[in-house]
């Protein structure tokens, strides 16, 4: 018995000024979430003051619970989840470490939780600024990761979370990264959708013989050792690989409903054409970026960019495809990996791996930039070419990972 | 808010429900009283009830793989989580009944926790879910004294001076464990004051326990039952001796049973008799001394315990209850 409510607030299509997190908070109302959780971290936060306005000015009907721990907001929703509710809720930096159990089971159990991380450095010592460590952490577990750079991408990939982590066939957690203060904060014209348009979008959520109910007396997560665990670990693995082809055609449906999206869903490419020099980043990054590789482009240098969106799953296939073209890569990362190899960040070592089995592999450089809500400014990305560039001529790689725009004392 | 089920209370042994929620499949301990009280439990609520169990004894010793005791749907949740789990439930099923989404009926939701993940671990999230009046769900807390599932640790439920895995009795140091019960109940229905429900109970005390249950579980808003379970295995006895050291616990003072009911305290069972003066408080070195985990102790070991008691009764607020005194004016 399921039924989708239209909402009053989205009878016509209509332009907005909102803020990435005032983007998915619409979202949250237009995909009529049942239960939201909330807990005060900055910057996610702003996402729970709209809906809780929303909620407040009887536009979205919701439980909108307001817990006493991170921990407890992600249990609540995992708990709602398993009845067979919609659920939302998220957090930030060392919020999000706080959760970290109910995080973890979330992805066991394979309930399909749809989370905002307000990306922010981890403590100690203290600090609001965007750095993507927090959201990575999730990276091995079993979550789906998006990092979106716009007000309309996070509204859109809300709700491509919850139609692809409640399809049955995948039925894992989404989290929906998005970089501190430069996307949670920061306001842009965002096209919002009619109710009309999601409904036919996004059907409502089906537990189905999971569903944790009288009627369907199941037991969930009993205690299991070496005789089964491996079994339940590779049927997440499986579902996570089905999530690969869910995506893809979920995205297309999007696209024909919408009337906007990029060729994939999975990485967008810039100005990638006979690139000599991939420059490839994820989140807000792609703002600087993308305006320093015009410029280069517009000098006549062939560089290009390739913003990664899902980090989980990874794209490897397409990344293979476009960076075996080029020379060399430039990997920028918003996040450090201490004593990884070569001391480089993690998408780095990701994307290395990823191009490992080719035959035609480019160089490959990484760049820590942009730590803790430092800008990286088109000057820095202009440095990190000039490295590359060297690489490129000599044939040596100096140094494989460089931090940009640090003080050397 | 949800409306909750028709569950009168039970008037007599005979009367109480044929019909099982907790049966075979559980690899509890001969003589453990907790596998009683979470077949009490279910017994008075009855099949349209939803139960999600934290980590402990009753989850790793109740339901492996292949092999569950419940009848009722029943779900694991994280060591700290049981007031989580619990509103969680019980606000994806009450939204999605008010939003057309679910049949509309009442369901029972209760989450259980040990001592270990309910007076320690999981407090603040018990006492957040006791904030939310909107939701009619029932936290369980079966006290065993200890960390009985991990290996017998000592938790802020384990009673002064008790031998424990992280509390033994050494050539230096007798008493380990030099903290008192956590007060547990009380604290939570003092602190808690919308709350409509709050009781003690004892699994050898059975027709008190269902009806306990059943009053919680009808009251409406969230309520919590703190039961005090017997462990041959952490307390050290024979497994027979369960039920008669249930008894002797409230008999001795050391354990007192009653229940609030919106703001009103009754004693009951024997704990009101002592109360009234119609019966007298056994000596707790014969509670004590039926245990190993007290083994170790003196007369003068025995003596802290009784003062404790005594104190308890005669110079509390409410005996047995709220460690207040009033002060002198």
């Amino acid at each position: 018995m399921t039924t989708t409510a239209t909402n009053e607030l989205f009878q016509t299509e209509k332009e907005e000024l909102i803020s990435g997190s005032e983007a998915i908070a619409l979202a949250c109302a237009l995909a009529d979430v049942d239960v939201i959780t909330a807990y005060p971290i900055r910057p996610y936060d702003t996402v729970m003051q709209y809906v809780s306005k929303l909620k407040a000015d009887g536009s979205f009907d919701c439980d909108f619970i307001v817990a006493e721990s991170e921990h407890s907001q992600f249990e609540i929703v995992k708990h709602a989840s398993s009845v067979g509710a919609r659920t939302f809720t998220g957090s930030s930096g060392v919020g999000w470490f706080y959760a970290f159990e109910a995080i973890t089971v979330t992805a066991g159990l394979r309930l399909p939780v749809v989370a905002m991380v307000g990306n922010r450095a981890l403590d100690d010592p203290g600090a609001f600024g965007v750095e993507h460590n927090d959201a990575l952490a999730v990276r091995d577990l079993g979550w789906m990761l998006y990092w979106v750079a716009t007000a309309q991408e996070a509204l859109d990939i809300a709700l491509l979370a919850w139609r692809v982590a409640e399809d049955p066939t995948v039925f894992l957690p989404f989290a929906v990264s998005c970089d501190g203060s430069f996307l949670t904060h920061s306001q842009a014209i965002v096209n919002v959708p009619t109710s009309e348009q999601v409904n036919k979008f996004l059907p409502p959520y089906d537990r189905g013989k999971l569903q944790l109910h009288p009627d369907n007396p199941i037991t969930i997560a009993p205690q299991v050792n070496e005789d089964w665990l491996m079994e339940m670990r590779r049927q997440s693995d499986e579902a996570m690989h089905r999530s690969v082809g869910v995506i893809k055609k979920a995205y297309e449906e999007f696209k024909e409903i919408f009337g906007r999206g990029d060729p994939s869903p999975f990485v967008e490419e810039y100005m990638t054409e006979d690139a000599d020099i991939i420059i490839v980043g994820m989140g807000t990054l792609a703002l600087p970026v993308r305006v320093a590789v015009r410029r280069f482009q517009e000098a006549g240098r062939k560089i290009g960019f390739v913003r990664v969106k899902f980090f989980r799953p990874f794209p490897t296939e397409e990344l293979q495809e476009i960076l075996t073209k080029c020379k060399a890569v430039c990997v920028v990362d918003r996040d450090y990996s201490y004593g990884a190899p070569s001391y480089g960040g993690v998408l780095f070592t990701e994307l290395r791996s990823a191009l490992y089995p080719m035959e035609k592999r480019p160089l490959m450089l990484n760049f820590i930039a942009g730590l803790g809500g430092r800008e990286v400014h088109v000057n820095d990305v202009n440095d990190m070419v000039d490295i590359v560039q060297k690489a490129i001529e000599t044939g040596i790689i100096e140094q494989e990972a460089t931090w940009i725009g640090v003080r050397d004392n | 808010m949800t409306t909750v089920q028709d569950l009168p209370q039970i008037k007599g042994v005979k009367n109480i429900p044929i019909s099982e929620g907790y049966t075979s499949g559980h690899r509890t301990c001969q003589g453990c009283e907790s596998a009683l009280v979470m077949r009490l439990m279910i017994k008075a609520a009855g099949q349209r009830t939803i139960v999600v169990g934290s980590t402990g004894c009753m989850y790793v010793a109740n339901t492996t793989y292949y092999s569950t005791p419940w009848v009722v749907p029943w779900m694991h949740t994280q060591l700290g989580s049981s007031g989580s789990a619990a509103t969680g439930t019980a606000a994806g099923l009450a939204s999605m009944m008010r939003k057309g989404k679910m049949h509309k009926e009442p369901i029972n939701v209760i989450a259980f926790c040990g001592d270990g993940g309910g007076a320690d671990m999981g407090l603040a999230a018990i006492s957040a879910a006791l904030q939310h009046d909107e939701y009619n769900l029932l936290i369980l807390m079966y006290d065993n004294e200890s960390y009985a599932n991990t290996d017998i640790q000592a938790s802020g439920s384990t009673p002064y001076g008790a031998n424990t895995t992280f509390s033994p009795p050494g050539k230096e140091t007798r008493i380990m464990n030099k903290r008192w019960k956590k007060n547990t109940a009380p604290m939570l229905a003092v602190g808690h004051p919308d709350v409509k429900f709050v009781a003690t109970a004892n699994g050898s005390y059975g027709l008190d326990f269902n009806n306990k249950i059943r009053r919680a579980l009808t009251i409406g808003g969230p309520t919590f039952i703190h039961s005090i379970d017997p462990c041959p295995k952490g307390w050290d006895y024979d497994p027979k001796f369960s039920h008669e050291l249930g008894m002797l616990i409230v008999e001795t003072g050391l354990w007192v049973q009653y229940e609030i009911i919106e703001g009103e305290l009754t004693l009951n069972g024997p704990s009101r008799a002592i109360a009234r003066g119609i019966r007298k408080r056994k000596p707790v070195e014969e509670y004590l001394m039926r245990q190993g985990r007290f083994a170790h102790f003196t007369k003068e070991d025995i003596k802290i315990f009784q003062d404790r008691v005594d104190e308890s009764w005669e110079k509390w607020w409410l005996p047995g209850v709220i460690p207040v005194t009033m002060g002198q004016d």
